[in-house]
């Protein structure tokens, strides 16, 4: 409770030091909105609903491209774990395409599948793939040998080794894979955004898009304040569980 | 548990070699060792000496490269419930509980209904005197209490033979004290073979009914000792004491001169021809010794 309280007064104190700054004229009122403006913009937006269908536009093409980066990625870094060949091959790859920034995509992207849906996906799939699966590989691999051992000779082998023993003992590393997978899903899919003008749904990139073309600042702002809202959202409700399991069982702090 | 198979561990002139960094390690030289059932056999030698090779050996985690191993009639070729092993870290599983960790060998031998195996996990944590860490996770326990479990979980699959390397090493004097204790109780009580490899003579003479010492490069078994001293033995007795002298003497004797782990190159084969000292109180001419 104190640490929350901690937090909203920090908060406030920077809403109301913003204020201040707009008071006093440091910068034109075109390029620093008042925060209640900003505040405004956002209650209005919430009340006409197209803040919650942009919000929903994104927040499904983030689920489909993160959820394949996952179906994919985490076969992929046990595949690098397991076999020499793989690591080489497709391990080497992975390192060298997750050092890639995801908007480099953007390009390829809009000219092998236009301005669709798939560009999109495409962009946030390439984003967080490579990091998934190379934070899956490190982890399994970072496994103390002596787990397999003892689950050897207690009955285990095979495929019951690899679920109940390999992967729980690299969920540490696994999750925070998985964190980054998430975030590096998350940037691509707003720099896709602001470069796919798609028809098919209007997305929170768009919205910030548009707030530039018109020169709305007050939009600007609010849209970029809603994606770091829901970033933190998403952080708590998906990983705070692993996160607290993990500090009751292994006795790491998240 | 049943008297009429009477199975016995036999180990068969086995050799085992390993590539090391520094070339070919040659862990067990033709060694041979059969342990009765329901017998507590220690095997005690400088590192180097095979101890915990032959160990591993016997729980099918490795294959020897020579001889063969019988467990009974049949031959080890992998790991076996009628094996449970005991490592030196606790090698339990951070991600499960104390109970499930207890649980796990258990839930692989056998399909149960999930009441039962509670009631078994619990049964077994109360051998050891942990039943109220059920629920507990496994970095909340002490490092006594971490081998502890580590013991519910190798006796809760019903094993024949537990095979314990260096269990309690690293563990303070006090808790190891009252794990001598525990684990001579449950022995007794529950009937296992105990092969159980240490390098410290006195746990060796506390623990087993005969003592196997092993020599280094390559391992060998250099001489046994049975001990007849009564039980529940404690560590601190002086009779122990006496016998753990004699046995300690006896290791410094079977060593190269200079100290064992640094003189690899020096050849054996001068000492292979000795045979065991027969000078030894409590030495069992009886006992198999390799022909």
């Amino acid at each position: 409770m104190k640490r929350f309280l901690h937090a909203v007064v920090f908060f406030l104190a920077l809403a109301v030091a913003w204020e201040l700054c707009v008071r006093a004229r440091v910068w034109p009122k075109v390029l620093l909105p008042s925060p209640l403006k900003v505040a405004e913009f956002i209650g209005s937006s919430v009340a006409d609903g197209t803040l919650l269908s942009a919000s929903w536009v994104t927040l499904k093409r983030l689920l489909l491209g993160y959820v394949a980066g996952i179906v994919l990625g985490v076969p992929l870094g046990l595949l690098c774990a397991r076999f020499r060949v793989a690591q080489d091959t497709l391990g080497t790859m992975a390192l060298g395409l997750q050092t890639l920034p995801s908007v480099c995509w953007a390009p390829l992207a809009l000219l092998w599948f236009g301005q669709t849906e798939w560009a999109v996906f495409f962009i946030t799939f390439m984003g967080s793939l490579w990091s998934i699966s190379l934070a899956v590989e490190s982890g399994v691999r970072n496994v103390p040998p002596i787990y397999q051992r003892a689950a050897r000779t207690m009955g285990s082998r095979g495929l019951h080794t690899w679920i109940f023993v390999a992967l729980p003992a690299a969920l540490p590393f696994i999750v925070s894979g998985m964190k980054q997978g998430w975030a590096f899903a998350w940037r691509s899919l707003m720099a896709a955004e602001i470069y796919v003008t798609i028809l098919t749904g209007f997305g929170l990139g768009h919205l910030l898009h548009y707030g530039r073309e018109l020169n709305a600042m007050e939009q600007v702002i609010g849209i970029m304040l809603l994606i770091v809202g829901i970033g933190l959202l998403v952080d708590r409700l998906l990983f705070m569980p692993w996160e607290r399991f993990m500090h009751k069982r292994w006795g790491l702090s998240g | 548990m049943v008297p009429s198979t009477r199975p016995k561990l036999s180990i068969q002139e086995v050799s085992k070699r390993f590539q090391g960094s520094r070339g070919e390690v040659h862990a067990l030289d033709r060694v041979s060792l059969d342990v009765e059932e329901g017998e507590f056999v220690c095997l005690v030698g400088p590192s180097g000496c095979g101890k915990s090779t032959l160990l591993n050996l016997i729980a099918g985690l490795e294959r020897p490269d020579e001889g063969r191993i019988l467990m009974g009639e049949r031959p080890v070729v992998a790991p076996g419930p009628d094996r449970m092993v005991m490592f030196q870290e606790s090698a339990l599983f951070p991600w499960l509980d104390v109970m499930d960790n207890v649980l796990f060998g258990l839930k692989r031998k056998e399909k149960l209904p999930a009441i039962e195996l509670r009631h078994l996990g619990l049964e077994f944590l109360r051998l050891v005197g942990l039943e109220r860490c059920a629920h507990a996770a496994v970095h909340e326990l002490s490092g006594g209490m971490k081998q502890r479990v580590a013991l519910a979980r190798a006796l809760a699959p019903n094993p024949r033979m537990l095979l314990m390397d260096e269990p309690f090493a690293a563990l303070d004097a006090m808790t190891r004290e009252q794990l001598y204790g525990d684990l001579q109780r449950i022995w007794q009580e529950h009937k296992k073979t105990i092969v159980f490899v240490t390098h410290n003579v006195r746990e060796a003479v506390c623990l087993g009914d005969r003592v196997v010492l092993f020599s280094p490069h390559p391992g060998r078994i250099r001489e046994q000792f049975r001990i007849d001293l009564p039980r529940p033995r404690d560590i601190n007795d002086v009779h122990l004491a006496e016998h753990a002298t004699l046995i300690t003497q006896a290791l410094r004797n079977h060593a190269q001169p200079g100290t064992p782990g640094t003189s690899p190159a020096l050849p054996l084969s001068p000492e292979r021809t000795r045979e065991p000292a027969a000078l030894n109180p409590g030495w069992s001419p009886a006992l198999p010794e390799k022909a």
